[in-house]
């Protein structure tokens, strides 16, 4: 009782013989064939290096193409040879010239001898597992496929659209269920032989020679009509990148193959000497019956599927610059930008910090410098507070430095004066938080003491561009978390939009608003702002401030009820 | 539409143009070293120009060999501290001297452009100064060789990488370095963050700027601060012409080494050797010899501050790591590679 190896091989002899040599070390007969393109001086040599080996014998050789019947064609001969000429073998393990074994020869048979009657092949229907990429899935077995994908791929595109829109069908033999599944298996005497002396056998052979890739639907599905007990899933690891390419093992993959205890792995690097010094790894007899186990190897792979796939969200770099508008967050995680409330609370940054162990910054779009927090010249990952710098690309610098600092909550102060080009990014990424108290622009000309008169223009200008980030703000596309306010509606009760902010930015950890940041001192506001109407400029964005505003009582006076887990 | 069919015409009108100049010069070079016979069918070749590198080659070419560079092809530019005799005794390396203008010759890229004509076509080619080591995923455990051959199987023709300026703690004059050591353990420190990225309207490749040297010396003149993108990895055709350095290709699509609109490519990174300590007396040189870039006369206060070894280094700078921090940091990315 024993099991062959039906190898396929088409380049990297010199590993195809070490391996060869392993499986006939083991004592597992070889059928190998190697693909009619391979030139007859290589092939020669191919098979005087392995002369000296009475249990490996080559088959009848076919051209082999990926997707294509020459695969199928290839393996069937193998196949019947090996049942032809090596009766003491009861399954057959069918492999490439790439895959390594990882686990000693005995083991695997160990494996299977205890499993007399079981055909270890992956085999989904295509009803009911969307597992193929490119689109075509159910189509492979109803269209036909006479070109090859790989070397004549604009008839192969060409051919498909017109049977599609032909709406051409062709009958599924009776009897089959389309299944697939992946190409390598390791199937019983039993099985094998019914599949291949099926008295149907032609009917099928030649519905698969037009079915796209029938080497990974041939077996699966002849399997199904004749096995007795089918595992579905394959004893050699292989996994396959986003575009259905397999990921090839390197050397440093060693400690993961290992731990994966997986009988077989492919593909492996022809130029891996580590793996193939390493593997098959020594008889162990605690390891004999150790079940393979491919959760590590599948976390690694699926990261990197992961990673190709949807890029990291918020990260501008040469292999990943996506078109903003479609992309998957412009800016890495969340972060507040708040304009207004520095030109009412002197200490405003100070004491935003203190509340939410947030990293404020203030203005860091100003017009003479970037202020960073604690007015650093240069801010975590070297990025320089030259204005000429910044405004030089706006919006990148504000993604580099959400990126640079993304293990902290980054809150920027805003304000009509500084540079404006960021405003649709504010506008539209969703992990920007925008509050604005609309015509907080005018307490500091206010606290400048000078008349009316004098401040008039200066304040038609800071309104006139408030005004343009508010019509940006509330575009229906703009989809970042936006709380716009009036001064005047602020005064009623900052306490309750304070603990707003903090809520937002501190999360499940804010606690209440014990203190409020010192306000400015607005005695005279209402008259100033009156004044300023006087001279025919009308501060509409401040809203309707009371001339008592600044007289009633604090409005620090009575905390709201504050339900906890209100979010 | 019709624009983009009348650039495309302009662009394969300008690669033309480049290719006969190109084939123009041929005769600036002088072969003294020619071992190009060596070269395998699938072999990796190196592409450099070299100019007084005596101090970085030892280094440069035992890196490069480790990575499975089969042969390097070295164009000279008039050294007179023993680099072409060097090279020339090396047993993989085949060299040409050129004497003339280096600005005039596209800064070395029509010499290395008719080499490349001559032996790159179907080989993977690398084209890197004498001061740029390229680091990529994975690249302390695989060599060019499973680089190339995952490039192949993705058919991506060229592999891009940006520039990072390495340099050390302290001022750049100060270090000390002697030929052979790893040029990185001297001057280990470089800028992670704050670089910005544009896309190139006429090559249609990310524009990458930023980096130590624009944060020290163009603040004033963002626009004008290096390039530092790079395409330095090539499956080569004739066809292929390098248009600035190794910033810019034609045909175009060899630039777009980012995937659009949102996916992570495979990309590395090129460290940057040119703040080892001879930074002051080669900025002195170019100063006179007025042979760099487009607009010398700009680059002249660059030189000046740059003679004087400056202290490079802030507390935002990081220190290399490894490759594995390069892709942490999203500077560069192992797209599908695992």
């Amino acid at each position: 009782m024993t099991f062959g190896v039906v190898m396929l091989v088409h380049a990297e002899f010199d590993r195809a013989e070490q391996v060869i040599r392993h499986w006939v070390g083991g004592g597992c007969p070889v059928v190998v064939h190697v693909d009619s393109n391979v030139d007859v001086d290589a092939y020669g040599g191919f098979a005087r290096s392995l002369a000296d080996l009475e249990t490996v014998q080559f088959c009848q050789r076919f051209r082999c193409e990926w997707g294509m019947w020459g695969l199928v064609e290839a393996t069937q001969a193998a196949s019947e040879m090996m049942l032809r000429n090596f009766p003491e073998v009861s399954h057959v393990f069918l492999a490439s010239g790439s895959c390594l074994p990882l686990r000693p020869v005995s083991e695997l048979r160990a494996f299977l001898s205890n499993r007399p009657k079981t055909d270890f092949i992956e085999s989904a229907t295509t009803a009911d597992v969307p597992w193929t990429v490119g689109g075509l899935d159910r189509e492979r077995f109803t269209l036909r496929f006479p070109f090859s994908w790989k070397s004549r791929r604009k008839l192969f595109d060409r051919y498909v659209r017109l049977q599609q829109v032909l709406r051409v069908k062709r009958r599924i033999p009776a009897g089959l269920v389309p299944h697939m599944g992946s190409q390598w298996w390791c199937l019983t005497r039993h099985t094998l032989g019914a599949i291949l002396n099926d008295p149907k056998r032609r009917t099928y052979d030649r519905y698969f020679r037009r079915v796209w890739i029938p080497d990974e639907s041939y077996f699966q599905t002849l399997a199904r009509l004749h096995a007795k007990r089918i595992q579905s899933r394959s004893l050699t690891l292989s996994k396959f990148d986003f575009q259905g390419k397999p990921h090839i093992f390197y050397n440093d993959h060693a400690e993961i193959l290992r731990r994966s205890e997986c009988f077989v792995a492919r593909k492996i690097w022809p130029n891996a000497g580590l793996l193939y010094r390493v593997f098959p790894r020594q008889p162990d007899s605690q390891l004999t019956d150790a079940k393979p186990n491919t959760g590590k190897v599948d976390r690694i792979f699926g990261r990197a599927l992961e990673r190709r796939t949807r890029g990291r969200p918020g990260l501008y770099m040469q292999s990943r610059f996506p078109n903003v508008a479609r992309a998957n967050g412009i800016t890495a995680v969340p972060f507040s930008v708040m304009q207004g409330f520095d030109c009412l609370f002197p200490n405003f940054e100070k004491w935003l910090s203190g509340q939410t162990g947030a990293q404020v910054h203030g203005h860091i779009y100003a017009k003479d410098k970037a202020h960073f927090a604690g007015d650093a010249p240069i801010f975590s990952g070297a990025l320089s507070d030259s204005a000429v710098l910044r405004d030089y690309n706006a919006a990148g610098f504000l993604t580099n430095l959400v990126w640079n600092a993304r293990d902290t909550h980054q809150c920027i102060m805003f304000g009509p004066d500084d540079t404006q080009s960021i405003r649709w990014l504010l506008a539209h990424d969703t992990n920007a938080r925008v509050w604005v108290i609309t015509g907080a622009w005018s307490i500091p000309l206010f606290l400048s003491g000078k008349p009316a008169g004098k401040v008039r223009a200066e304040a038609a200008r800071l309104q006139r561009i408030e005004h343009k980030l508010l019509k940006v703000l509330r575009a229906p596309d703009a989809h970042a978390r936006i709380q716009i306010c009036t001064l005047a509606d602020f005064l009623e009760n900052p306490r309750a939009i304070l603990q707003e902010v903090v809520d937002e930015i501190a999360g499940h950890k804010a606690k209440e608003v014990s203190t409020l940041p010192e306000m400015a001192d607005l005695t005279g506001l209402a008259e100033f702002l009156q004044e300023l109407k006087n001279q025919g400029m009308h501060p509409f964005l401040t809203g309707d401030i009371l001339a008592d505003a600044e007289k009633r009582p604090p409005p620090t006076s009575e905390p709201k009820s504050y339900v906890v887990g209100h979010k | 539409m019709i624009g983009d069919a009348w650039l495309n015409y302009r662009m394969r009108w300008k690669r033309r143009r480049l290719l006969l100049r190109i084939w123009r010069k041929r005769k600036q070079l002088k072969c003294v070293a020619d071992k190009t016979s060596q070269i395998a069918p699938n072999a990796i070749l190196a592409f450099s120009t070299v100019r007084n590198e005596m101090l970085r080659l030892p280094h440069f070419l035992e890196y490069y060999r480790k990575l499975g560079v089969a042969h390097f092809l070295f164009v000279d530019n008039a050294s007179d501290d023993g680099t072409a005799e060097y090279l020339a005794a090396q047993p993989d390396v085949s060299v040409w001297v050129a004497d003339a203008s280096y600005k005039l010759s596209r800064f070395g890229m029509d010499w290395l452009g008719w080499l490349q004509w001559q032996f790159g076509h179907g080989h993977w080619c690398l084209t890197v100064d004498a001061d740029e080591l390229l680091v990529y995923p994975y690249c302390d455990s695989r060599d060019l060789h499973a680089l190339t051959r995952h490039l192949d199987e993705q058919s991506i023709p060229a592999f891009g990488a940006v520039m990072l300026d390495m340099y050390p703690k302290g001022p750049t004059i100060s270090a000390s370095y002697k030929a052979g050591d790893d040029p990185i353990s001297v001057i280990p420190w470089f800028d992670s963050h704050g670089y910005r990225h544009k896309r190139h309207a006429v090559f249609d490749n990310h524009w990458i700027q930023g980096g130590v040297r624009d944060r020290m010396f163009f603040s004033e003149q963002p626009d004008r601060a290096p390039t530092l993108n790079k395409t330095p990895l090539v499956k080569w055709h004739w066809r292929n012409v390098y248009v600035t350095s190794t910033h810019h290709m034609l045909p175009r699509r060899l630039n777009r080494v980012f995937d659009w609109p949102e996916q992570d490519l495979l990309t590395g990174a090129l460290l940057h050797t040119k703040f080892l300590p001879d930074i002051g007396i080669r900025s002195s040189e170019e100063l006179d010899r007025k042979q760099h870039f487009e607009n010398s006369a700009l680059y002249g206060q660059y030189y000046e501050q740059l003679m004087t070894g400056p202290d490079l280094w802030t507390d935002a700078s990081v220190m290399y790591m490894g490759w594995q921090q390069l892709e942490t940091l999203g500077l560069m990315s192992q797209g599908s590679w695992s």
